[in-house]
């Protein structure tokens, strides 16, 4: 497992083993915001960075405070702080910075905070016990992989809504689930390609 | 036992590094700048940034109402905001009917100022001020209902209408870290200018109530500020019904005070609920009142009377007591003031004996 540079990992983390859809995790707002591919556009764009930038900052906070001090059972509590932490920095800065992204993503970073995925990320990488570039490719990985399989989501919903006729009692988040348990399957293609464990 | 200390330890240390990360970032970051409001197309304001626009505003002397102090839970704040405001916000959505929301009405504690605005207000709010006050008196009115005497001291004088209403500034204490802001009607006469009367009631772990229940004293210093609302007596020659319960005597209170030293001729009657006679006051005023308005007659009446009270008068539910009184209302006015509950169930029964919605006005206390 060591033998896996930041890459594989990278792309593993992408396809074979998509955090949305074959770990299932950051379902809510999975099914919430991809009704529209632009609203999508801006979650994904938002959970990607924030997945990225916590779980390399959340290797370093576990590695060089908590291992050392004996406290891993602490984990999930510190590293919700972390991101929720980083996450009230990155929208200030986004705010000074851009005022169209601010506005394009400015309500959907509070909802990051409590988003699965981006805890998952930073549990994953902990249980596998990644390196630092192999945690920066995980988190890297993990953020894209959430980007795209949203972003699929969103575009396919968009479509069916424009194009077919769903029957009554699929409409909505029943049709949504359909979707995703389909796009599970096509992921699973990939599987066994890389293992990550 | 050190191994907990440890975990403690270097959670509060982690926290706190992250709360001052967060400060500096705060103080550094922040787009506070310098921006324009235009208020009503005329007056223009030059204000600092980065903060909501009714703290913006309030520190521009302009007081916007607001019951929850900005925190975004009692819609109040209620602006229209032609430029500048960016998109609706999910916290605002509750509090916006879709009327609102076509006519850029929005909440100016959600919205920070962070480029030049435009905004419109009712002109009444210019008059609203700040007043440092001192509490010239507190007494007892009932068990559960004080009555605070307020002495204006800058400015001395305040000019209101009879039913409205002005905001008292709690300080921080026991139970609230930061100023807070709670609306109360004026009891007293508006041609009292120099002094204000309100009648409050406690409420068991109300910040305000218990504040004036339990800690404040004669002489304290108290800041409120005012006045607000559109509650008041209507320039009309119908018959007017007051209903009111609890510390809802005090709007009613004042607009008859108001009635008997202009010699209002109207015909009036002010029913009152009430649980017990432990619960009824004011009620030599408003005999006293009684014997100048020569139209105006008092019917409290108790819903659940003690049997020492040797009650005579009306019992029953206060909704009960119209009903047998009030035979045709639809030449009447209605002025109500207490509960929302009450409120709703009073308007059910006027609405019931003739009386048009738009001869109904009320004030509800939340």
């Amino acid at each position: 497992m060591q033998q896996l540079g930041f890459f594989a990992i990278l792309f593993s983390a992408v396809f074979t083993n998509n955090i949305l859809l074959t770990n299932y995790l950051g379902m809510c707002s999975f099914l919430g915001c991809s009704r529209e591919v632009k609203t999508s556009l801006g979650l994904g764009t938002a959970v990607f960075f924030v997945t990225a930038a916590t779980s390399v900052l959340n290797w370093l906070v576990y590695v060089y405070i908590l291992v050392p001090l004996d406290l891993v059972y602490l984990r999930f509590i510190v590293f919700i702080v972390v991101i929720a932490a980083f996450v009230q920095l990155v929208e200030m800065i986004i705010e000074r910075v851009s005022e169209t992204l601010y506005l394009a993503l400015g309500i959907f970073l509070p909802l990051i905070t409590v988003n699965c995925a981006i805890l998952g990320a930073s549990l994953f990488m902990v249980i596998r016990n990644y390196t630092f570039w192999q945690a920066a490719g995980y988190g890297l990985g993990a953020g894209l992989g959430w980007a795209l399989a949203i972003l699929a989501m969103a575009g396919i919903r968009q479509r069916l809504v424009q194009r077919s006729r769903v029957p009554r009692g699929l409409e909505g988040p029943g049709i949504a689930l359909i979707i995703a348990g389909t796009m599970a399957l096509a992921f699973m293609g990939f599987n066994g390609m890389v293992s990550l464990n | 036992m050190t191994e907990l200390l440890i975990a403690v330890g270097v959670l509060c240390a982690i926290n706190t590094g992250l709360a001052v990360l967060l400060m500096i970032a705060e103080a550094t970051i922040n787009r506070t700048g310098t921006w324009r409001i235009t208020v009503n197309g005329t007056k223009e304001l030059t204000v600092t940034g980065g903060r909501s626009l009714l703290a913006v505003l309030k520190e521009q002397q302009i007081f916007i109402p607001s019951a929850c102090g900005g925190r975004g839970s009692c819609g109040l704040c209620k602006v229209a905001v032609l430029e500048g405001a960016g998109p609706l916000l999910p916290t605002e959505l509750p509090w916006l009917t879709p009327e609102e929301q076509k006519t850029q009405v929005r909440l100016a504690c959600q919205i920070k100022v962070r480029r030049d605005l435009s905004i419109r207000i009712p002109e009444e709010l210019f008059s609203v001020k700040q007043y440092r006050t001192q509490v010239a008196g507190l007494s007892d009115l009932t068990h559960d209902i004080k009555r605070v005497t307020l002495t204006l001291l800058d400015p001395p004088a305040i000019t209101f209408k009879a039913g409205q209403y002005i905001q008292l500034e709690v300080p921080p204490y026991a139970l609230t870290d930061e100023p807070v802001y709670r609306a109360y009607s004026v009891s007293s006469d508006p041609c009292e200018t120099g002094r204000i009367e309100l009648e409050i009631r406690y409420v068991p772990n109300g910040i305000c109530t218990t504040y004036v229940h339990r800690h404040l004293k004669v002489g304290d210093a108290v800041t409120i500020n005012g006045p607000y609302g559109t509650f008041g007596l209507q320039p009309t020659d119908r018959e007017i019904i007051c209903i009111a319960g609890g510390s809802g005597m005090a709007p009613i209170q004042s607009i008859l005070l108001e009635m008997a030293r202009t010699g209002n001729p109207r015909p009036c009657r002010y029913f009152f609920g009430a649980r017990a006679r432990r619960d009824l006051f004011q009620t030599e005023l408003m005999r006293q009142l009684e014997k100048s308005l020569p139209n105006f007659r008092y019917i409290p009446a108790l819903s659940a009377p003690d049997p020492e009270d040797n009650w005579e008068g009306e019992t029953g539910r206060i909704t009960e007591v119209v009903d047998r009184q009030v035979q045709d209302a639809s030449q009447a006015e209605a002025y109500l003031c207490g509960s929302p509950l009450m409120i709703d169930a009073c308007i059910q029964v006027l609405r019931a004996k003739g009386m048009p919605d738009g001869n109904i006005f009320y004030d509800k206390f939340a």
